[in-house]
């Protein structure tokens, strides 16, 4: 029997998903839909918006106006959908290669224009759909089938690129951590602009199995054991932080939303039109 | 209402048809020479509450029409050559997953970066085969101010009837003059809308075709959750692996214009009844045909014109009838001969078929024309 958060949110027909056994997504999805039933937000007004991907094909399960794009694209077709029609709360699902390789510059440019959407970055450091290729969050030196020797490149964070480039509200957290995933994603909806959480979540079968990281169970528990919560890396020396990476909220400071901004454009120019 | 007569630029007729036509929203990218469009656009949509977004990229103004169209407006975002190229995917995407969307291509000198402010007709084989996979394609190609006003809307028409993207292929030259054109009353203008589900949300299939193969179409936020994927996808719009599913999607896709070319071809003709030349020419090199039918008439040269107004589909029937009557087509193009691959392909069982090709960014002349039929007379 699915649960009731399953039976109302979900498209149960479509079910099981995808995903590989032991991959952090499901978790991650489930948790997004705990945010909406937290906010109560009316089905019928949710847009959820993907790229391509293992993260992409998410939409698909849940009840919403659902779209799944082209590879990098989400953040474009989900900026035509909220300027267009700024009554519907849009959410946006991608992956890292999907976010910051091919759809790179509609990210850093959504970030900037500040436009109301929550963008869930689902995390697992490896294109998983095309069977385990680096990607730009692939830690340096870590293996995938295209960088058998190890990648050189360096890798992106996510968090500090989105605040960089101008969003205003950023955080991150895990699949181990999936109620602060559902936290995150609940303030990331009510901040009038663009948010972007970055969802770690664990690839057994291509990243962890090439960088021999065990299975899903020790790929969970590195993320219980090694994230370490903003607030309290504030109190701990670079010694202790060694290794370890951050979750939690990172940037929450509210500016002028774009859909709003044109909105005022538009009410300046009423009766003007020759 | 008294009719309106303007003197106006082919991209800014462009945007008076669209907007006509119930254009709300363009989302695009700054090229040469179709920028116009988006400038003219930026300052008119939002006096009509209407929306415009300069994106970062030409891949991302397609991409936000076709997702603002999903919501139920009309949209449209303008472009040339290598912004023509790179919004090649998501045309493919809009193609399969069935939403309207009006893409305009002010061509110029190619290949690459090319002759960015020289006129072309080289994007006229990419417009059929510019994206992967067999897709229907709808392209509509004017030559003169007025008719770009009037294409505009027939390109929405055509976009919202069809459920797809339709391609206004427009030159440099048609772009960039002016001419005097009369505004029709709106109430002359045929206005077609997509056709919306009356059916409760629990009964909608949102890709279950009609007669006309063309499925009804939900706007997001009207309570028909639905989903929408590039995909292969069934009636429910959830992907499949079926090869029944995919056969019948891709037939259907391509269909939708076979079945109803009657309805969507249109060319133009121009002393054909007794003509024993015939010119084929389309865009701005069918004017200087117009002009050299003109002054070979005055010498008792009996040419006429044949003008594709909807490039593709191509209108096959009446050219292959005028194939079997005149003893020769010339077809004058601004590129190394595209568009007579198909005059060739149709016609070279009846009639002779000679080439006028240019690609240095000129015009192509009436001289040159008049020079080319006295060269095979």
């Amino acid at each position: 029997m699915p649960s009731q958060l399953v039976e109302q949110y979900f498209r149960a027909d479509n079910l099981p998903q995808i995903w590989c056994p032991g991959c952090g997504h499901g978790i991650i999805t489930r948790a997004i839909a705990a945010a909406i039933e937290q906010l109560d937000l009316d089905p019928n007004k949710v847009c959820v918006v993907s790229g391509i991907g293992c993260s992409s094909r998410a939409p698909g399960y849940l009840d919403f106006n659902t779209l799944h794009t082209t590879h990098g694209r989400a953040l474009a077709f989900a900026t035509g959908i909220k300027l267009a029609n700024p009554d519907l709360k849009v959410i946006v699902i991608m992956g890292d290669g999907d976010s910051t390789a091919i759809g790179g510059n509609h990210f850093i440019h959504a970030c900037r224009r500040n436009i109301d959407i929550t963008t869930i970055i689902f995390n697992n450091n490896i294109y998983g759909m095309t069977g385990g290729q680096y990607s730009p969050t692939t830690p340096k030196f870590d293996k995938g089938t295209t960088a058998p020797y190890g990648n050189i490149d360096k890798a992106f964070d996510v968090c500090d690129l989105a605040g960089a480039a101008g969003a205003t509200y950023v955080g991150r957290a895990t699949s181990y951590h999936a109620n602060m995933v559902t936290t995150l994603v609940k303030n990331g909806i009510m901040n009038e602009g663009f948010s972007l959480i970055e969802a770690i979540s664990g690839c057994p079968t291509y990243y962890g199995r090439k960088n021999k990281k065990g299975g899903p169970v020790d790929m969970m528990k590195w993320q219980k054991d090694f994230a370490v919560n903003v607030t309290a890396a504030a109190r701990m020396t670079p010694e202790q932080l060694e290794g370890k990476f951050l979750i939690g909220e990172f940037k929450n400071k509210p500016e002028p939303e774009y859909t709003k901004e044109y909105q005022r454009i538009i009410d300046s120019l009423k009766g003007s039109d020759v | 209402m008294s009719k309106k007569v303007r003197l106006m630029q082919g991209n800014e007729a462009c945007v008076e048809g669209a907007i006509a036509a119930g254009m709300m929203f363009y989302s695009g990218y700054p090229i040469t020479p179709s920028t116009e469009i988006a400038e003219i656009s930026a300052e008119r949509l939002p006096r009509i509450g209407g929306k415009f977004i300069q994106m970062e990229d030409e891949i991302a103004g397609i991409a936000a029409a076709i997702g603002a169209s999903l919501t139920g407006v009309k949209t449209m975002t303008a472009t040339s050559g290598p912004g023509f190229s790179l919004k090649q995917e998501n045309i493919g995407y809009a193609a399969i997953a069935e939403i309207p969307i009006v893409i305009v291509d002010v061509q110029r000198g190619g290949p690459s970066t090319g002759q960015p402010t020289s006129p072309a007709q080289g994007d006229m084989m990419q417009a059929k085969w510019g994206t992967h996979g067999d897709h229907p394609v709808i392209a509509l190609c004017p030559s003169s101010v007025k008719e770009t006003f009037d294409l505009t809307i027939k390109s929405f028409n055509l976009a919202e009837k069809y459920r797809m993207p339709v391609l206004l292929m427009m030159d440099e030259v048609v772009g960039h003059m002016r001419e005097k054109i009369e505004i029709p009353d709106s109430s002359e203008i045929e206005i077609i809308n997509r056709k919306k589900p009356t059916c409760s949300a629990e009964e909608y299939l949102p890709f279950k075709p009609e007669a006309n193969l063309v499925p009804l179409m939900a706007d997001f936020g009207t309570g028909y959750r639905y989903h929408v994927t590039g995909l292969v996808h069934d009636e429910t719009g959830f992907p499949s692996n079926s090869t029944q599913v995919a056969d019948d999607l891709i037939r259907r896709l391509m269909d939708k214009v076979e079945v109803n070319k009657a309805d969507i071809i249109s060319w133009e003709e121009e002393n054909t009844e007794d003509a024993d030349i015939l010119i084929f020419a389309y865009g701005c090199v069918a004017r200087a045909a117009k002009t050299a039918i003109k002054m070979l008439r005055e010498k008792g040269i009996k040419v006429g014109l044949f003008r594709p107004i909807t490039v593709w589909p191509f209108p096959e029937e009446r050219l292959i009838e005028l194939s079997k009557q005149v003893k020769v087509i010339i077809a004058p193009e601004m590129n190394l001969g595209q568009m007579v691959l198909e005059v060739e392909r149709l016609c070279n069982k009846h009639t002779k078929i000679e080439r006028l090709n240019k690609v240095n960014g000129e015009i192509i002349y009436p001289e040159e024309i008049i020079a080319k039929i006295q060269e095979v007379l």
